[in-house]
């Protein structure tokens, strides 16, 4: 860990009050990003993963606030930062890509002058600038024929080209962190893997970190480097990709890697995962996944493990993580 | 099968909490509370009548016409020709509101069912009906009811049957619209599949889901028949004395404004107070509504 | 050998109309969407039929035209050999196809119990007498792994997994011969779609039931389906038996999809996207072969000639509609299998 982190997440805890109390959607994340690292957030609905992305740029929705914990950005806790000195660092040093493209692009702006509003409002560039860059943008991005599509509106375009658009809007003013609310969940499987090549290639190529939520397993191993698993507000486990996929050390992760279908091992019957997530306002004594895991001990019932620094990059929040690992080693 | 059959209960707890909430939401409505109250105090006034007062509302009393507030046990005075303005005031109510109730519901009946087979099966019959509800629809609503009366005769039926005649396209385009959209939803071709019949799947399926609209929509319109009922009164054309009805008091009174001043203002105060009670209800519907469906 | 199917769908043909037919003609566009354009397809008793595409190929109105919710304006649907009406089937045809929607959170009657929705659809076809009612809306809820006093629930009460338990109870209620489930669990979380697909799994065998599975998702498509038909702007392009079409894709736009799958074990970064470009649009259809702008083996003929779906000599089973389906080699082969 000599490289300088560009994100840290620590113990970021969220509230939001309900009128059945209080719900805790984010309940003591840790997370860190290294410079030009791809890193993957998953979990099912209601883990908090999105909000967790959100909470990073302070767009949480009004009725929730940030009750501890910190998000440091090259050094500052973008948490306590004024609207006004968080605008800066918003599109310009951090960009976001949203789930679905329709209701993330304005209707009634022309797509290039949206590309090109980023750089004339962050860079200071000249109209004629901002809309020069706007069209290499596309070009990187692969929108053919930009000199055309500059002035189209977005309903004139495609969902995978609406994507584009967006990456290309994120990518305006070269920021050193992206982050991704599931771009590619509302799209086709051949749309979807040309996007994703896409955002693999140009985190290689400028060196720009990458935040990736979503819940599909196998578009993390795609992309990512690392990976963190989120349940009921807490990440479960941290990792590189290939070691929490194929040495899963927390019950969550090896039930979620065993409820899908795999398409390489198609004999495999599939295993779910028994019961519901818990609820947010009132979750389970000690470990929130007890009462769903199969492992379950009483020290599991008793105390709520903290995530756990193993060795490496490699955390988990289960006491006994060993017996994760001997399941695998008994199937394969 | 230990895995299929290994599902928790739906959690009952968890849901009557939400049903619950739902009530406290209900009473909890402040528009929606005013309304109601005010509309059962005035409902209670009108229907308690007999109680209230213990004159009639159509006896004359020739030798003692236009007193005052308060004069000779008579609380509000009397008109011109004698007959006590507060019995008038109650009894009229009860006609009034009665015949604005009625007036309300045949259109709200006639104009759902339209409107249901227009959205529901399309096509040339919604282009028809739509087109009828167009032409409607483009004549000012108190104009045409007036001049349907006219012609029709004065009277209670003649208002039911104008109101009914004219009334009916709202609640028709509000319901084909709902509808349209409703049966797109996949419980209604879930329905479809499992070969129900058409009136079965408009009945039982869609209506109950689309009618909260026209109920909003019925609390306004309730407060336009009664502006109606007392307007065609006022002309003259509506409710026949002597049966009290506020319409006439109004007209009635209208000479006497300089001098004995509540003989119109009175009545004219109760209409625009029930008025008030119906829109703080459609109001307070309409917010729920839109909250219950967050 | 027509015993064995169940269903006989030919010449299919669904379109829609867009727009203003005027606007579209000045535009030099068909103002008809021909969502479903011109479909033979064979369901087998007792097999799980997957119709896979991506948006735009017609599957879901090919589906519901099958299950009668949808008019065809062309074409012959056969259910064991009789012939059914284009417009409006009897009600004993209707029960013995049931469809599965997809959101789980409109496909149910939002005010009624559980227990209701059951109740009039076991009344109104007579399926049990009057007395057997209710004791076979509580079977019906065991089969599907719902506990009893599901009966009086609505179904805001459960969550997405249950609701389509509710569904699928619905579906078979009738007892029907046919089920086609529209992406049932594509709207569900990954640990509950296991549930379902088991329970779906485990229905069929009981039941003896055909299904017609459709879906995007090629891994439950793979894991859950004995034959696959792949479905492209509206026709079909490839069918075979499913280990067969994973393994030996004739068709480029199946082999693409099979690509571009996203695998846990990640791909080599330099590699080009499975399938370039976007889909064309369905008002504006190239000539000839509807795929040739994209694939990456067009040739002139492609641009002529418009494929028919061919089977070949070696293996009946397995149909596809390219010209070069039967005659290259390695050129269609999946990386890895």
């Amino acid at each position: 860990m000599s490289a300088p982190l560009q994100l840290e997440v620590s113990d970021l805890r969220v509230e939001i009050a309900g009128h059945q109390g209080v719900v805790r959607p984010i309940d003591g994340v840790s997370l860190e990003i290294a410079p030009g690292e791809a890193v993957g957030l998953v979990g099912e609905s209601g883990s908090g993963k999105s909000m967790t992305l959100k909470s990073i740029l302070g767009l949480l929705p009004p009725d929730a606030k940030v009750t501890a914990g910190s998000v440091v950005f090259d050094g500052t806790d973008l948490t306590r930062l004024r609207q006004s000195r968080l605008n800066k660092v918003r599109g310009r040093r951090i960009a976001m890509i949203f789930q679905e493209p329709m209701s993330a692009l304005n209707p009634v702006m022309r797509v290039g002058n949206q590309i090109a509003e980023g750089p004339r409002v962050h860079l200071g560039m000249s109209r004629a600038q901002s809309v020069q860059r706007a069209m290499d943008l596309m070009r990187r991005v692969g929108i053919p024929e930009p000199e055309r599509r500059f002035r189209a509106f977005p309903h004139e375009f495609s969902g995978g080209m609406r994507q584009r658009v967006m990456i290309a809007m994120a990518l305006s003013c070269d920021p050193e962190l992206i982050l991704c609310d599931e771009p590619t969940t509302a799209l086709d499987v051949t749309i979807q893997d040309q996007i994703l090549r896409l955002l693999a290639q140009l985190c290689r190529e400028s060196g720009t970190s990458l935040m990736f939520v979503t819940h599909d397993l196998p578009v993390v191993a795609q992309v990512c480097h690392k990976v963190a698993v989120m349940y009921a507000g807490r990440i479960v486990e941290r990792g590189t990709v290939r070691e929490v996929f194929t040495r899963p050390m927390h019950p969550y992760t090896l039930g979620l890697l065993r409820s899908a279908p795999d398409v390489d091992h198609p004999g495999q019957s599939l295993e779910p995962i028994p019961g519901s997530p818990p609820s947010l306002t009132s979750p389970p004594s000690g470990c929130r996944f007890h009462p769903r895991c199969k492992f379950a001990e009483d020290d599991c019932k008793a105390s709520d493990p903290p995530l756990r620094l193993l060795e490496g990059d490699r955390a988990t929040a289960c006491l006994h993580y060993e017996r994760c690992l001997d399941q695998i080693g008994t199937d394969r | 099968m230990s895995a299929v059959t290994a599902d928790p209960a739906p959690a009952p707890a968890p849901a009557a909490a939400r049903v619950r909430a739902r009530r406290a939401r209900w009473y909890r409505q402040p528009t929606l509370m005013a309304g109601l109250v005010l509309l059962a105090i005035i409902l209670f006034m009108c229907y308690a009548a007999p109680l209230l007062t213990s004159f009639n509302p159509d006896t004359q009393n020739l030798e003692q016409p236009l007193l005052g507030l308060g004069q000779a046990g008579h609380l509000l005075g009397t008109d011109q020709e004698g007959r006590d303005t507060w019995a008038r005031l109650l009894y009229g109510g009860q006609v009034d509101l009665r015949v604005a109730g009625l007036a309300v519901l045949f259109p709200f009946i006639l104009g759902i069912i339209v409107g249901s087979l227009a959205g529901y099966f399309g096509g040339w019959v919604d282009a028809i009906i739509m087109r009828i509800v167009d032409i409607v629809v483009a004549f000012p609503f108190f104009v045409l009811v007036i001049a349907l009366v006219f012609v029709l005769g004065t009277g209670e039926k003649s208002i039911y049957i104008a109101i009914t005649a004219i009334g009916w396209v709202s609640y028709a385009r509000i319901t084909r619209g709902e509808i349209t959209v409703a049966k797109r939803q996949e419980y209604v071709l879930a329905a479809q599949s499992g070969g129900l019949s058409s009136l079965r799947i408009i009945t039982r399926h869609l209506l109950p889901n689309v009618i909260t609209q026209s109920i909003v929509y019925a609390m306004s319109d309730i407060v336009q028949d009664i502006l109606a009922i007392v307007t065609l009164s006022y002309l003259g054309l509506g409710i026949q004395p002597p049966t009290p009805d506020w319409g006439t008091m109004i007209a009635g009174g209208q000479n006497f404004l300089t001098t004995q001043w509540w003989l119109t203002t009175i009545p004219g105060l109760a209409v625009v107070i029930t008025g008030v009670a119906l829109s703080l209800i459609g109001d307070g519907l309409a917010d729920l509504l839109r909250s219950g469906t967050s | 050998m027509s015993e064995q199917n169940i269903l006989e769908a030919a010449g299919i043909e669904v379109s829609f109309s867009v727009g203003s037919s005027l606007g579209a003609r000045l535009r030099h566009q068909q103002h008809l969407l021909h969502a479903v354009d011109g479909i033979d397809l064979t369901v087998r008793r007792g097999e799980a039929l997957a119709l896979v595409g991506e948006s735009g190929s017609g599957k879901s109105t090919l589906a519901r035209a099958i299950a009668g919710i949808q008019r065809a304006n062309r074409g012959q649907i056969k259910l064991d050999g009789k012939v059914l009406p284009a417009r409006r089937r009897s009600r004993a045809d209707q029960r013995r196809i049931q469809m599965v929607f997809q959101d789980p959170y409109s496909s149910l009657n939002p005010r009624l119990t559980v227990g209701g929705i059951l109740h009039e659809l076991l009344r109104v076809h007579h399926v049990v007498p009057r007395n057997e009612v209710e004791s076979h809306t509580r079977q019906l809820l065991r089969m599907v792994g719902l506990p009893e006093d599901a009966i009086h629930a609505l179904p805001r009460q459960f969550s997405g997994g249950q609701r389509q338990r509710v569904a699928i109870a619905r579906a078979i209620a009738l007892r029907p011969e046919l089920l086609v489930a529209d992406e049932p669990v594509s709207a569900l979380d990954v640990s509950v779609q296991a549930t379902i697909l088991n329970l779906l799994e485990e229905l069929q065998g009981e039941l003896g039931l055909t299904v017609l599975f459709i879906s995007h998702n090629l891994a439950v498509v793979r894991h859950l389906c004995d034959r696959v038909a792949v479905m492209y702007l509206g026709r079909i392009i490839e069918v075979a038996p499913t280990e067969e079409l994973f393994r030996n894709p004739r068709h480029p736009y199946t082999a693409g999809l099979l690509a571009a799958i996203p695998r846990m074990t990640p791909r080599d970064e330099n590699e080009a996207p499975a399938v370039q470009g976007d889909p064309p649009s369905p008002l504006r259809l190239p000539t000839g072969c509807r795929f040739r702008t994209r694939c990456p083996m067009a040739q002139q003929i492609c641009a002529e000639q418009d494929p028919a779906l061919v089977g070949s000599r070696a293996d009946p089973e397995h149909s596809a509609a390219c010209h070069f389906a039967w005659t290259t080699e390695t050129a269609n082969a999946p990386e890895t299998v």
